[in-house]
């Protein structure tokens, strides 16, 4: 044995690193999910052209008026049926020639229905004659960088730092606790600190596999942009990955139990979850929950992640994000050092 | 500097216990302790579950704090010369699982890299018979292979006190032999092995000194000799009263106790047990006692006095019973 061989830290790292990878279920949830995830989200909000929308006419000469605009399909029916038709939500609109005029039948709190309405009027307005009094173009946006898949991929790549920091370090922590592993590690001459700092090292030596495999494959399939550095990112998922394991290590450092430490992580995930902006915005929460969100470290992993991919800003454009990931990386780790319990 | 000290500790007792107290909540676990133990001696605890028998070798391991009394090892104590003893003591607790996904081999290295010294993994492998195990993972072995593997890894520091948990309880009596040998061999080397066991036929077998505990309290100590000897008779009889001529059989104890050759004498719930010196002259003198009474037996048995009966004439329980 070489002396790196001999080093307990080199020991006890090295057993966590082979006691992941040879965990099935774990491999799953760090490498294929967030990557199935991804597939799913680039599927169903691809670039597509607008939805052509199904409206249905009274007379074939409505129905060549409605067909002539690109954003309608229309078909021809008698009342009844077309009455029929939309309850079974086959068309969204139907057009009924009256003596006087047009009516159109639809349901006003469905918005597709009520741009059906809009589409369907211009065109029957202009098949009679109807004049634009201005001049109008459209300008399309499908540029990588501004799509829903490029806002997301940092979002999800944030959630997963924190979902692998946490369940892979508070489940290992408290089945040890449980198999009396702990006591058995105190009662050998092994340095504390070093046990707990094997779990930090190896989960950054899976962060690399982890973060590059995702992160090639949101570039591979959707091409989803670099702008920033990237040593910078990796600098990022670093901070945010020990923000993530520090506040595992707390989680789990009183714990007995698989049910106690489950349901405590989902008590400290679930809120961030929902609020930290994985997949909206996060400023869409009211302003008095503000300052809340803007300090949970998830929310500010993915600040920052996006203000480098997206944005392309460097650290120092971020402090405020950095600085609160900081606290999360410092104060967790230093309450589970002195709350831990060993056996 | 550190080797002079250790000359001038080599005469200090391995271990020393001095009015420990500790209690759990409202339960009185260990209740005021003096033990000492020389080096290169197998001492034994034994006691019933519940006896404070692991909480007393957790409180000599530093896994426990005492609420009272001095705890000495190798002339250190837990309060300042922690680490220190940590290097050089080996620990086999009652119940760790290794991880099941690491390998046995993967399991020593970690635990040797642990220790300043010890031996090489190799040897430790050997030692516990698990050659043909290395490769495997810890969640395949038996559970025979488990305590051996555990105790590798009490032993891959080359410890000079050596705490064992009762090794052998749960396994079957193969595996239990097998470890027997190991613990053997370990005496041979001349290793001073603290450990504790419900099982008295361990006792006898492993240990020159053994402490007797119950409720807390060392109620014996002494070598399993000294404590067979201390009931007074090396054999036990035993027979059951079933019947009287003239209806329900009740034996005058005071007649029975005064028959020369039996050194004591009680009664459980119709069974009788004497222990006596001479089988072949006292249990003559047995029937003809039985007989003058006019009470018939039922059941008539005798064996060897063992610890077993040692606990039964202190405690007036069996070692088994809950």
């Amino acid at each position: 044995m070489n002396k790196l061989q001999r080093s307990s830290l080199y020991q006890l790292s090295i057993m966590r690193f082979r006691l992941t990878l040879r965990e099935p279920e774990a491999i799953f949830w760090v490498f294929v999910f967030p990557i199935l995830l991804t597939v799913g989200l680039g599927i169903a909000f691809r670039n597509r052209p607008a939805d052509v929308l199904q409206v249905g006419a009274t007379t074939s000469q409505l129905t060549r008026a409605l067909a002539a605009d690109e954003g309608l399909t229309a078909t021809t029916m008698d009342e009844p049926s077309g009455t029929h038709a939309l309850a079974t939500g086959s068309i969204l609109l139907l057009a009924i020639q009256q003596p006087d005029g047009v009516v159109y039948k639809y349901d006003d709190s469905n918005p597709d229905a009520r741009t059906a309405r809009l589409l369907a009027n211009r065109a029957i307005q202009t098949a009679a004659g109807r004049r634009d009094a201005i001049h109008a173009e459209n300008q399309q946006i499908h540029e990588p960088g501004a799509r829903y898949i490029d806002f997301v991929v940092p979002g999800l790549l944030g959630m997963n730092l924190m979902g692998s920091a946490i369940w892979g370090i508070g489940f290992s922590i408290v089945e040890a606790r449980q198999k009396k592993l702990l006591k058995r590690m105190v009662a050998s001459p092994m340095p504390r600190w070093q046990f707990l700092a094997s779990y930090l090292i190896s989960r950054l030596a899976m962060l690399i596999l982890e973060v590059a495999a995702f992160l090639g494959f949101a570039r591979l399939m959707f091409a989803v942009p670099f702008r920033g550095s990237l040593w910078q990112l990796a600098l990022l998922c670093v901070l945010a990955s020990l923000a993530f394991s520090a506040l595992g290590l707390l989680v789990s450092s009183r714990a007995r139990t698989m049910e106690a430490a489950s349901g405590l992580m989902n008590l400290v995930m679930l809120p961030m979850w929902i609020l930290s902006g994985v997949f909206f915005s996060a400023s869409r929460f009211p302003a008095v929950i503000q300052p809340i969100v803007r300090a949970l470290p998830l929310t500010a992993a993915i600040d920052a992640l996006r203000g480098n991919m997206l944005q392309g800003m460097n650290l120092g454009q971020m402090i405020a994000p950095i600085a609160i990931l900081l606290a999360w990386v410092a104060v967790p780790f230093a309450v589970s050092l002195r709350i831990f319990r060993w056996r | 500097m550190l080797h002079a000290e250790s000359r001038t500790q080599g005469n200090s007792p391995a271990l020393s216990l001095c009015g420990v107290r500790k209690a759990f909540a409202d339960v009185i676990a260990v209740n005021g302790l003096d033990l000492e133990m020389a080096r290169a001696e197998c001492f034994g605890l034994l006691g019933p579950n519940g006896a404070g028998k692991t909480t007393t070798i957790e409180i000599c391991e530093g896994l426990t704090a005492p609420d009272e009394g001095q705890v000495e090892l190798l002339g250190l104590n837990w309060r300042n010369g922690a680490g220190e003893l940590r290097q050089r003591i080996g620990v086999q607790l009652q119940e760790t699982q290794f991880p099941e996904k690491l390998t046995v081999e993967e399991v020593l290295r970690l635990f040797r890299s642990f220790f300043r010294r010890g031996i090489p993994v190799e040897e430790s492998i050997q030692s516990a018979q698990l050659e043909e195990k290395r490769g495997a993972r810890v969640g395949t072995l038996s559970g025979g292979q488990r305590q051996r593997l555990a105790m590798a890894c009490a032993l891959v520091g080359d410890p000079e006190l050596l705490f064992l948990d009762e090794p052998t309880t749960g396994l079957d009596p193969q595996a239990r032999r097998h470890l027997w040998d190991l613990v053997d061999r370990l005496k041979q080397a001349g290793r001073t092995i603290i450990l504790t066991t419900h099982y008295m036929e361990e006792a006898e077998r492993l240990c020159d000194r053994v402490a007797i505990m119950d409720h807390g309290r060392i109620l014996a100590l002494g070598t399993p000799q000294q404590l067979i000897a201390s009931i007074g008779g090396e054999h036990i009889v035993e027979f059951a009263i079933t019947g009287h001529e003239s209806g329900v059989g009740v034996a005058d104890v005071a007649r029975l106790y005064a028959i020369p050759g039996v050194q004591s004498h009680r009664s459980d719930a119709g069974l009788h047990q004497l222990s006596v010196r001479e089988l072949h002259t006292v249990v003559p003198r047995i029937f003809a006692e039985l007989d003058r009474q006019g009470l018939h037996m039922s059941e008539f048995r005798t064996h060897s006095a063992t610890l077993e009966d040692v606990f039964v004439g202190l405690t007036g329980r069996n070692l088994r019973d809950e």
